[in-house]
């Protein structure tokens, strides 16, 4: 490639052994090697083992998924944690569109550049502060249902709903979802935009027609994003949802904080990685899939 | 176009208020933290530094203060430090198993924490390590080295690629180039990755809580708290932990675009 480099692999020839080269590529690999990969592998490995007078012991059974799968209460937090993660993605998908859109097409660059800053910003607050502060908000006595009793409405329950389960969510996903798609908006080539807009192509037609199929690899991974963080959050469920039936991730941590049941914990943690790398993959090949028509 | 202005404007108030609701629960715990009421609704009660005085006063606080501290500085260090050496192979060689090698640092943030907290809590505990601070260290890198990666490799691609191959021509060794070249080139990206890694580290909650024992940060003090009752010292404690993370993202911030608006100067 370019002059100069010290390249050393040159095959058939005797190949000096590039200090600098392994020493910059392996310590990463080294490093997630033992501590991403081996504790993701032990706990699939830990699903099936043996938990006796409150000690795990390592062993071949498969006595915990026999269990949890043959309980009614594992498959339906698994169906109200799908539910719920996929409402959330429709909700937030939605909600996130017409902002996206906004920013993309509607403003100067350099409102854009500070509005995606102002949505980075939740990302360094704490969730679990932000969730108890919805908490106070939602409440039978918060903030909006003293709002509402000014104009004689209310007062409305919100906690311990499906809705503060999904405005937890929103909190957790709506910024990056909004980022997301406003890249993949903003990246659109606006001449075909444009094209559409002169040839009398409607807004919403051009919105659906034109800007919409173009955008769709960053749309669909915005939504798998999306999906995979709400699926996974245990705060929003629990502080706002009121955990009753408990999500899988409520699941985990009842399990695990409870007692040594580590192994049906890991039971229900094998499960949801399932679930999501089939939902990832699934998204991924939507993303790329040659269009038809 | 009359129809457009009117489109325009509803666009305009839809995006102000969906910038009100993810701000709001900011905006409303730092009132919440100077409100006299323990249960804080709309009239507000009287200005009040009870609970900061609280947190002030709460030796598990300040313990749980200096954990963090030794956490997010040392996973800071070595994130960036993974990070850094991971995007330099990647901005130069080009190998077989590149694919694989990157999706193993890229990976980690999207397997849920709740996942990974497990994970980490069943194999620190088969190696030895459980409830130690050097767990959550190790965890959190695993966490955060991706973002390390991330932004040095964007500086990365900034570099004109002749600069590293003159140093190597006027009979700099590729140790000597990459630290006399590639790292002063890649210094605001190297800050702000330390800067941001610390500030991603400072909030964590969920594998912290798991695999922290009796080292607890400070998310995992919220957390018990939170769980707990109704206390607003957790809108004290988030207050500080929010400007703690703010002086490190507008620190990162700043010194990125600092750096590129003088050399976009020195272009024109």
């Amino acid at each position: 490639m370019t002059q100069g480099r010290p390249e050393t692999e040159t095959p058939g020839r005797f190949v000096r052994l590039d200090v600098f080269k392994y020493s910059l590529r392996l310590p990463i690999i080294i490093w997630q090697a033992l501590f991403f990969i081996a504790p993701l592998m032990f706990m699939v490995a830990m699903s099936f083992f043996i938990v006796r007078n409150y000690r795990m012991t390592e062993a071949f059974v498969m006595k915990n998924w026999l269990k949890m799968m043959g309980r009614d209460y594992f498959w339906d937090s698994y169906v109200l944690t799908f539910g719920l993660a996929t409402l959330a993605t429709v909700v937030v998908m939605t909600v996130a569109f017409p902002a996206a859109y906004t920013l993309a097409f509607r403003v100067s660059e350099t409102t854009r550049r500070w509005a995606v800053f102002l949505l980075i910003i939740p990302f360094f607050t704490s969730y679990l502060v932000r969730i108890f502060s919805w908490y106070v908000i939602l409440a039978e006595s918060g903030v909006i249902n003293a709002m509402l009793g000014f104009i004689g409405l209310g007062p409305f329950v919100m906690l311990n709903t499906k809705f503060g389960t999904i405005i937890g969510y929103m909190t957790l996903t709506l910024p990056l979802v909004i980022i997301l798609q406003t890249f993949s908006l903003a990246n659109i080539d606006r001449s075909l935009v444009e094209a559409a807009h002169n040839l009398g192509c409607r807004p919403w037609r051009t919105i659906y027609r034109v800007i919409l199929p173009l955008a769709r690899t960053g749309l669909i991974i915005a939504a798998v994003f999306c999906f995979i963080l709400s699926f996974g959050d245990f705060v929003s469920p629990y502080y706002l949802g009121g955990s009753k039936p408990p999500t899988l991730p409520i699941l985990i941590v009842d399990t695990v904080k409870s007692g040594q049941q580590w192994p049906r914990a890991a039971v229900v943690a094998v499960v949801m990685m399932v679930t999501l790398f089939i939902v990832a993959f699934g998204g991924i090949a939507a993303a790329y899939r040659r269009r038809v028509s | 176009m009359k129809g457009d202005r009117l489109l325009r404007g509803f666009l305009y108030g839809y995006l102000g208020l969906v910038f009100i609701f993810i701000f709001a629960p900011i905006v409303f715990s730092i009132i919440f933290s100077f409100n006299s009421d323990r249960f804080p609704t709309i009239p507000l009660g009287s200005f009040t530094l009870r609970w900061y005085e609280t947190i002030w006063q709460d030796p598990d606080v300040w313990e749980a203060a200096r954990t963090s501290l030794i956490v997010s500085l040392s996973v800071a260090f070595m994130a960036t430090f993974l990070g850094f050496t991971t995007a330099y192979t990647d901005y130069r060689y080009r190998f077989k198993l590149k694919p694989l090698y990157l999706a193993l640092i890229l990976l980690p943030p999207t397997i849920p924490l709740i996942i990974m907290a497990l994970a980490m809590l069943a194999w620190f505990a088969k190696i030895g390590l459980s409830g130690k601070v050097l767990s959550i260290i190790i965890a959190h890198t695993v966490l955060t080295a991706p973002f390390a990666m991330a932004i040095i490799r964007l500086r990365l691609s900034q570099m004109d690629a002749s600069l590293e191959a003159a140093a190597w021509n006027l009979g700099a060794d590729q140790w000597r180039a990459l630290r006399r070249v590639i790292i002063p080139f890649c210094r605001p990206a190297i800050i702000s990755s330390f800067c941001l890694t610390a500030a991603v580290s400072f909030d964590e909650f969920a594998i912290a809580w798991f695999i922290s024992g009796l080292n607890k940060t400070i998310p995992v003090i919220i957390l018990e708290i939170v769980t707990g009752n109704i206390d607003p010292q957790v809108n004290a404690i988030g207050s500080f932990v929010f400007l703690t993370s703010m002086t490190l993202v507008i620190i990162a911030q700043v010194v990125l675009m600092t750096r590129q608006k003088k050399e976009k100067g020195n272009h024109g």
